[in-house]
């Protein structure tokens, strides 16, 4: 039987090699939470109303086109750029346009749209996908508003149609905690992401990359496609991320540039080529420790989370008398999501929501319990390491102070890039354009530092200097 | 729980901003983080954190230091015994040095904490932990028999001007620790070396058995008078500072700091490495009889050697912070300490100024790391 099995094994590592670029990365960590989704669909939404936030996209400056009490089709633009004009954003829905919500400086937070449930497209003209030039397929892109699906390394905005990438890369699976499950959510759009990839394939030289993990390698549907190069990669979070992966394939070099685009947008974009719409219905898990029966639904990005209300095991906004905490919804998991509250809704990217117990709770002398069995820690000054089978049931409790940066060797750990983080980081601190760009800032946006963040035990929030250090980057080099 | 909570939350307002005691917010807060882990929540980025914080980390460093704290209030008392000829049994010689070496720890805590204290009030931060490790390590550094005052101004030098001055915890140059040593040295010598301060009482003269020395092997193999055997040097039954003269007792609290993860496996290793080569080297072109020609493993057992490599050289805020760096920074303490010890007649101990030179010099060899990280990153854009 061993033999068998090690010769089973040798053999399938071969065929990896031959027929694809195999990445082992030994760094990164899987938190291992409670309240993986099972796969199956258990409701599908059709929202009353949906929201657009110009916020999901990076340094967006945004352009009302619609006003409250417009009628809007699914695939009709309601946001454009001031300085961009290749930026579009369109409504997922048809309906009217009920609200228009600013925050702070009359900052664009939110366009409510009130949806008439006739789901009405907007038909686009297309071209032919198969034949038609790069300028066709762009133009396309742009009218429809899935050009904003598109994101750019360096910085992760919206790309420059004009500048040529050097490749476009795409995750073919999601790492991050309790992820959804893309070859269950997309085995049905198969068609759709081939048309998509046939489409922007048309969009540079350099090809598709397509990462997939190696243990989903054979059963995940993705590997059939045509026109794509595959990369498999092996390890935990944040392999699937798709800096992490362009790091190890083509990393991105001062002056470069590389696209990247997400599964669902690209189903959407093989949908718009083959009939002519903007569709971006997806199937996304509901997942975390506080989600009563964590499953998938298909729903449009834009949906009110309290259209899953019947997932959180709890409503209370306060402990309640048994002591369960309120629960906080993230929309996207639970490392690089954003807390949108119960009355929040979906983002544009998101492929997951995340439910986890709010920790605002006082623990005696918890930092000098031994045993606490509980808690999960990546190092082992907890006993977790113990039981590497066990899920937790992680609350947002910060587990300590902030305090200055004391411990190093930590971060390199979790962060599977030649790149020195600390150094990194404290280049970001001192503003210093040079040593950013020498350090890596190209190659890196805030999801990648995400782990970072987690285990870091002077709690530094690490993700906001990576966004302040793009933010720098972006008003400096533009 | 619920009481001390309840009584917290009643006197946290007189502590809070616009209270009466609103300057003493600092220490307000270091005592109720210190009773109780805060309820804070993540406000954005990642919304669950890790377990572990800082107070975590130095509570291990501290348990790390524990078998070398307790052999050595132990070996004071032995070392006693040994010096008067009186016997005593297991518990008596403990508790013997246990009231010894009682009075170092707490006067380094109180004078110690009682300046971070202070200059986080007067910065307005929060107490940083990282003196409870820095504290713990200063009286297992010191002889035993060192005046308490001494002991004292060791500290304040040690916080003021190697840490507070800098910055505070994470900005300090010099691992305080050692500093505090280093000032003690050079400012007392006659009560940091030679023959009397190492065994509770010589320097008072009280009754000495005929033929015992109190020096430490270390003097003696520099004067050329004969050392114990390797056995007792690796248990620690020898005249030294408090907490550094046992390997084994050092070596079961780098096991468990290597295990946790907190210590770098990286600093540890190479620095016996480093003294093992050099000591090695030297044997090979040693005259005969000359302290050259002592066998290089007897230096990893002899002085601080041992004690500095696992919790000295390896403070993460004054070591190397590159993973590469960490191996030359070792390599080269080891080999420092080992030329200090042998070529330098004037210090029978070269661990500690072995490691305030490294100390100096990480910044640069992080800086020669990092410049050949970015000059690949360089190459990697030419050819592309």
């Amino acid at each position: 039987m061993c033999i068998f099995a090690a010769i089973f094994l040798i053999i399938r590592e071969k065929i990896f090699k031959i027929m694809s670029d195999h990445i082992r990365l030994r760094k990164g960590l899987t938190i291992p939470l409670k309240g993986d989704a099972k796969n199956h669909i258990t409701k599908v939404v059709t929202p009353d109303k949906v929201a657009i936030k110009p916020t999901d996209f990076r340094s967006l400056n945004a352009k009302l086109m619609v006003k409250e009490g417009d009628e809007v089709k699914a695939g009709t633009p309601v946001l454009t750029d001031k300085r961009r004009p290749y930026i579009f954003i369109s409504s997922p829905v048809s309906g009217t346009v009920k609200e228009i919500v600013r925050g702070e400086k009359r900052k664009l937070l939110e366009i409510i749209i009130e949806c008439d449930k006739k789901n009405e497209y907007r038909q686009i003209s297309v071209p032919n996908y198969r034949s038609a030039s790069k300028g066709e397929i762009i133009k396309s892109l742009i009218d429809s508003g899935l050009w904003s699906a598109f994101k750019q390394r360096p910085y992760g905005i919206v790309p420059d149609p004009e500048i040529e990438p050097k490749a476009i890369f795409i995750s073919g699976f999601d790492s991050s905690p309790l992820a959804s499950d893309l070859d269950y959510a997309l085995r049905s759009d198969l068609e759709s992401i081939q048309a998509g990839v046939d489409a922007i394939s048309k969009l540079t030289q350099g090809g598709i990359h397509l990462g997939l993990h190696v243990s989903h390698y054979a059963s995940s549907p993705f590997h059939r496609l045509d026109r794509v190069i595959i990369h498999t990669f092996d390890g935990d979070h944040p392999a699937g991320n798709v800096g992490v992966q362009i790091h190890h394939i083509s990393p991105i070099n001062k002056g470069e540039v590389a696209w990247t685009l997400d599964m669902h947008s690209l189903a959407a974009i093989g949908r718009l080529f083959i009939k002519g719409v903007y569709d971006v219905r997806r199937v996304i898990a509901i997942t975390g420790p506080r989600a009563k029966n964590p499953s998938y639904i298909e729903t449009i990005p834009g949906m009110p989370l309290m259209d899953i209300r019947e997932y959180a095991d709890n409503m209370n906004e306060e402990p309640n008398k048994d002591k369960v905490m309120p629960i906080r919804f993230i929309s996207g998991n639970v490392l690089t999501g954003e807390s949108v509250g119960r009355e929040g809704y979906l983002g544009f990217f998101h492929n997951q929501i995340t439910l986890v117990s709010e920790g605002k709770y006082f623990e005696m002398f918890g930092w000098i319990k031994p045993f606490r069995l509980s808690k999960f820690s990546f190092s082992r000054s907890y006993f977790s390491w113990l039981f590497p089978k066990r899920r937790y049931s992680s609350d947002t409790n910060l587990n300590g102070g902030e305090r200055a940066l004391v411990m190093t060797g930590l971060y390199e750990k979790v962060l599977p890039m030649d790149i020195y983080p600390m150094y990194l980081l404290k280049a970001i601190m001192a503003e210093d354009i040079d040593k950013m760009e020498q350090l890596g800032i190209y190659e890196v946006i805030e999801e990648d530092f995400a782990l970072c963040e987690y285990v870091c035990p002077s709690k530094t929030e690490i993700q906001e200097i990576i966004s302040n250090g793009i933010d720098l980057m972006i008003k400096e080099m533009s | 729980m619920k009481a001390i909570r309840k009584l917290v939350d009643n006197i946290k307002p007189t502590f809070s901003k616009g209270g009466r005691l609103s300057f003493l917010h600092s220490s307000f807060d270091a005592f109720e983080t210190f009773l109780f882990v805060p309820d804070t929540v993540t406000r954005k980025g990642a919304h669950i954190r890790d377990s572990i914080d800082l107070k975590r980390t130095m509570t291990i460093v501290i348990i790390a230091l524990m078998p070398a704290l307790l052999f050595g209030m132990w070996n004071v008392g032995y070392q006693h015994n040994l010096s008067v000829g009186s016997e005593m049994d297991l518990w008596q010689t403990f508790m013997y040095g246990f009231w010894r070496v009682i009075p170092l720890v707490i006067v380094s805590y109180v004078v110690g904490l009682g300046i971070e204290f202070a200059s986080a009030q007067i910065r307005g931060h929060e107490v940083n932990e990282g003196y409870l490790v820095t504290g713990m390590l200063i009286p297992l550094i010191m002889p035993v028999d060192m005046p308490l005052w001494m002991l004292a101004l060791s500290v304040v030098f040690a916080v003021i001007v190697g840490k507070e001055v800098f910055g505070g915890t994470g900005m300090n140059i010099w691992n305080p620790a050692l500093l505090a040593r280093a000032f003690a040295f050079f400012a007392y010598p006659s009560h940091m070396s030679g023959d009397k301060v190492w065994v509770t009482g010589l320097s008072k003269g009280e009754g000495i058995v005929d033929g015992f020395s109190g020096a430490t092997p270390l003097a003696n193999a520099q004067a050329g008078l004969e050392i114990p055997d390797f056995t007792d040097m690796f248990l620690g039954t020898i005249p030294g500072s408090v907490g550094e003269t046992s390997a084994l007792a050092i070596l079961a609290g780098a096991a468990l700091l290597i295990f946790t993860g907190i210590a770098s496996w990286k600093i540890i290793i190479s620095v016996f490495a480093g003294g093992l080569i050099t000591g090695l080297f030297l044997n090979l072109v040693a005259p005969p009889d000359s302290y050259l020609a002592l066998p290089a493993y007897y230096h990893m057992v002899m002085g601080g050697f041992a004690f500095g490599a696992v919790f000295m050289a390896t403070d993460p805020v004054t070591g190397s912070q590159t993973e590469r760096g960490k191996w030359i920074y070792g390599l080269l303490i080891g080999f420092f300490a080992v030329v200090i010890r042998v070529f330098n007649p004037g210090y029978p101990e070269g661990m500690m100024l072995a490691i305030l030179l490294m100390n100096t010099f990480a910044p640069l060899i992080d800086y020669t790391v990092v410049q050949a990280g970015i000059k690949r990153r360089m190459r990697r854009a030419v050819i592309k």
